[in-house]
């Protein structure tokens, strides 16, 4: 299951059907998302104009987006002329060859990692390893998922679905290490001494992005652990990939992102690190800096007038906390490196719309708004999520019996005659979808001797 | 077609429409010192407010007995220290503390930010040891993220700092210490 | 006021109580009602299962009806949200020429039931008694996209005899979601399950709603689950009165 990618290999519905046997899951997920979501509260209720600032934030990354040749043609400029090298893939599998081009001309065979979906989306790992070139995961869930051959269930968090002592077995195991508790400051120190041998001998270092500023050539990586800061210093050579969506033009725009992003993320005024660097500095940090821009299908979601607001996206993951399907299901059901509400409408769009499986995932949710009232760039989820269910291919059977409502219901005639007398009763289970699905966890409701217009006709006579 | 064309081509065909757009002027507004310090202190980093008689007498006594390091280029004396003399990431592991100014403090959220300039020396020092002290001086301190924006040099390495690190990964419980320093202090100094 | 019934057609068909008590909450308050038989459907459920075409059209009827009117009150939060959001929404999506100006009409002039309550006053006239322990679930169309939160409870404060429970988790969806109860049954059961157990921890009587649809939900797995608790549409609450 390792990797991660935006195949799913099933569909939700079955997907889910599997992850929601895991009760211990959905305990762990359960716990984890209320806390965060009560802390996430506080954070915002401190800000005096949350929505003014909600506001200000879709603003920004709107005007980035209707403005992204320039950006991306500005930031190429400014990076090259920090001494940077920015280099263009349109798919996931060129983004790959660039990054073990570079390791392959400097014969590096172990990089490590910061955190970054963008590099889960495209498997750098998997196809690495294949190339002989061993990637080492340094954020801690990262780590962990790492270990355990196991792949990321959340933006933030990607070992969110296990708990303490799950891990501390599975350090022991995979470390070698006898660890007595299973505290997370145990397991945080255990990750810490792994790791710092890495961090002093890495030749070269790969992390995403969490914003580029065109202006100035600056890249920003926000994080909390400091071993992004470890890998973006030590190694002499940095390679980035960075989805093309998340230019902004000006320095200053920077503001609004960071106070949007730790209080939407990990709930906090700000996070304990941000690192922001352009191109190379002599005598600090790697003197070898790659930028790779990356497409993937995100000009797919560009191409779409609606759609489009996707692409807002600052990978917060307030909406997964609040939503509740995400909260039941877990991450691995969405089969993609973007889970919840926000992986069910990006997903598919990166996919083009043409991947049977991914197109399932619209259809995981309840559609109740949590996602839409979280989100800090007020992505309208609910509005995509139906707007692409009708891009989407019906099943021979539902298409018939949605078109036999819609012929019932297009005509007042046609619907009053329906709900007349006993009919009423079979009328109403087929054109409201009340078969097998329905009736296994729930009762019928009871269907009524009358309807209200038959009640209202006689009693206006 | 190179990848580069392939990917503008596309976004000119998804031809997004422009829209007015109009940054605001940020307010400059007076920068609140007990904010600055009562958010800093929020992230369970040691906060020591002093005036600048008292800077060199309250550096010694933190590094007192430890192996200390400050950038070459740092103001202050203190005793034992050694400036940076270009060590080696290695040679860097011995160091248990670490000195250095910044050159910029946000009250709104509890951040210090470090740009390379007099007094805080290149990314790995203040990295490595795990112990990281660092001196603002309270004009330093300003209320926003975007009047702090302003004030640093941007293509500079930046590092903005906002309490030692941390990690939620496991059950969402906050840690305080993984791979950065593990205790940070700051000193405000009194105007 | 003259009152035109936007009554939707699950409670047309399946809860007509519901709109007979909102008749009469309404009349009982001085205003007269009317009920125009031509509609049918507002297209929320061909909308919700990605038949965008068929509840456009159905969207554009359902404004042929009601536009003439110069007040409509509907007894359920998610239909009301489905003309004052997404009508405007599917025009945007189909350019349909007209029908986001169409819908933005409606604004000011359609109203959730209780959003209308609070808006005009005289609840406390109608002196509804309902004396049972009741609990109240804030449906997320109403809570969120009509921005009503849990303001309906201010009117269930009102009525005599009736003990108010705070429900707990009472923000979570309830799993209803129209064609996601029967497309993603197993996901919607794991929703239903969990606020089943918060009303039945709750020890209240009756759940109380401002949606028929999420309540067929509810209601219909607390009895698959053998547990006492009921379900009743608000209207039917404020519409009780204290036997003669």
């Amino acid at each position: 299951m390792s990797g991660g990618g935006i195949r799913p290999a099933t569909s939700f519905t079955s997907a889910a059907r599997e992850t929601l046997k895991n009760r211990t899951l959905r305990a762990n997920l359960g716990f984890a998302t209320r806390t965060i979501c009560a802390k996430r509260e506080r954070v915002v209720d401190e800000i005096e104009d949350w929505q003014a600032t909600r506001s200000a934030g879709a603003a920004l990354k709107d005007h980035a987006l209707a403005n992204l040749e320039e950006n991306l043609l500005l930031l190429e400029k400014q990076v090259e002329a920090a001494g940077g090298t920015v280099h263009w893939a349109a798919t996931a599998q060129e983004a790959v060859e660039i990054v073990a081009k570079i390791a392959r001309s400097h014969r590096i065979s172990e990089v490590v990692k910061v955190k970054s979906i963008t590099s889960d989306e495209i498997e750098l790992n998997d196809s690495l390893k294949k190339q002989g070139i061993e990637a080492i995961e340094t954020d801690l869930a990262e780590l962990i998922c790492q270990l355990a051959d196991d792949s990321p269930s959340h933006i933030l968090v990607p070992a969110i679905h296990k708990n303490r002592e799950e891990i501390r077995q599975l350090f022991a195991t995979k470390l070698g290490v006898e660890i007595e508790s299973s505290e997370p400051h145990r397991l945080a120190e255990v990750a810490r001494l792994h790791l710092r041998e890495k961090f002093l001998t890495a030749k070269m270092a790969v992390s995403g992005a969490n914003f580029a500023v065109a202006s100035t050539g600056s890249i920003g990586i926000v994080e909390s652990e400091g071993n992004g800061r470890m890998c973006l210093t030590l190694p002499d050579i940095l390679v980035t990939i960075m989805g093309i969506e998340k230019v902004l033009p000006e320095w200053s725009d920077v503001a609004t992102l960071m106070r949007l992003l730790p209080r939407s993320s990990t709930a906090e005024r700000m996070n304990p690190y941000t690192s922001v660097w352009t191109g190379v500095t002599p005598g600090d940090g790697p003197q070898e800096f790659h930028l790779i821009l990356l497409d993937n299908g995100r000009t797919n979601v560009l191409d779409d007038p609606v759609g489009r607001q996707t692409l807002r996206c600052i990978r917060c993951s307030a909406c997964l906390n609040v939503c509740p399907v995400y909260q039941r299901v877990g991450g691995h059901a969405y089969g993609s490196v973007y889970p919840g509400p926000i992986g069910a409408i990006l997903t598919p769009q990166l996919l083009a719309m043409a991947d049977e499986n991914a197109n399932t995932l619209p259809f995981a949710s309840s559609m109740c708004g949590a996602c839409y009232e979280a989100c800090p760039v007020k992505i309208n989820i609910p509005e995509v999520l139906a707007y692409l269910r009708g891009k989407t291919h019906k099943q021979p059977v539902e298409l018939a019996a949605f078109q036999v409502a819609y012929w019932v219901m297009s005509d007042s005639r046609r619907f009053s005659a329906a709900l007349r007398g006993k009919r009423i009763g079979a009328s109403v289970a087929s054109m409201f979808g009340l078969v097998k699905g329905w009736t296994d966890s729930r009762e019928m409701p009871e269907v009524p001797a009358e309807s209200f217009r038959d009640w209202w006709r006689k009693r206006d006579r | 077609m190179t990848a580069k064309e392939r990917i503008l081509s596309r976004i000119r065909t998804a031809a997004v429409p422009r829209e007015d757009y109009f940054r605001t002027e940020t307010p400059v507004q007076p920068a609140s010192i007990d904010l600055f310090c009562e958010r800093v202190a929020d992230y369970r980093a040691i906060v020591h407010r002093v005036s600048q008689d008292e800077v060199s007498a309250t550096l010694n006594r933190i590094c007192e007995g430890r192996r200390c390091l400050v950038a070459a280029d740092f103001e202050f004396v203190i005793e034992g220290a050694i400036a940076d003399a270009g060590f080696t990431h290695a040679e860097l592991v011995d160091f248990e503390t670490t000195i250095t100014s910044c050159a910029v403090g946000i009250a709104e959220s509890g951040t210090i930010v470090l740009d390379a300039g007099q007094g805080q020396g290149r990314r790995a020092i203040t990295l490595i040891p795990d112990h990281h002290v660092c001196i603002i001086r309270a004009d330093q301190v300003v209320s926003s993220l975007e009047e702090g924006l302003e004030r640093v040099m941007v293509t500079r390495p930046l590092t903005f700092i906002s309490g030692p690190s941390a990690t939620s990964d496991i059950e969402l419980v906050r840690v305080e210490g993984v791979h950065g320093p593990r205790k940070l202090e700051v000193l405000v100094v009194k105007a | 006021m003259k009152i035109q019934l936007f009554i939707t057609c699950l409670n047309d068909a399946l809860f007509p109580r519901t709109g007979v008590a909102t008749t009469e909450i309404l009349e009982r308050l001085g205003h007269t009602v009317e009920f125009d038989p031509r509609q049918t459907c507002c297209g929320q459920m061909h909308l919700n299962s990605g038949y965008t075409d068929e509840a456009l059209k159905l969207a554009e009827s359902w404004l042929d009806v009601f536009e003439g009117a110069e007040c409509i009150v509907s007894p359920s939060g998610s239909c009301v949200a489905n003309v004052r959001e997404m009508f405007a929404h599917m025009g945007e999506w189909t350019q349909t020429p007209g029908l986001v100006e169409r819908a933005q009409a409606m604004d000011g002039k359609l109203f959730e039931l209780s959003e209308f309550l609070l808006k005009f006053g005289g609840v406390e006239e109608l002196q509804p008694y309902f004396p049972h322990r009741v609990t109240y679930h804030p449906t997320c169309h109403g809570a969120r996209a009509l921005g009503l939160s849990d303001s309906p409870e201010k009117l269930l404060r009102l009525v005599e005899g009736l003990e108010f429970i705070e429900l707990d988790q009472k923000w979570q969806c309830c799993g209803f979601g129209g064609t996601f109860s029967v497309k993603n049954a197993d996901t919607s059961t794991a929703m239903l399950e969990d606020k089943c157990a918060t009303i039945w921890d709750s020890e209240a009587e009756y759940c109380v709603a401002i949606d028929n649809s999420c309540l067929m939900h509810i209601g219909g797995g607390l009895k698959k689950q053998g547990k006492a608790p009921k379900v009743i549409h608000l209207a039917e609450v404020l519409a009780s009165r204290r036997p003669e």
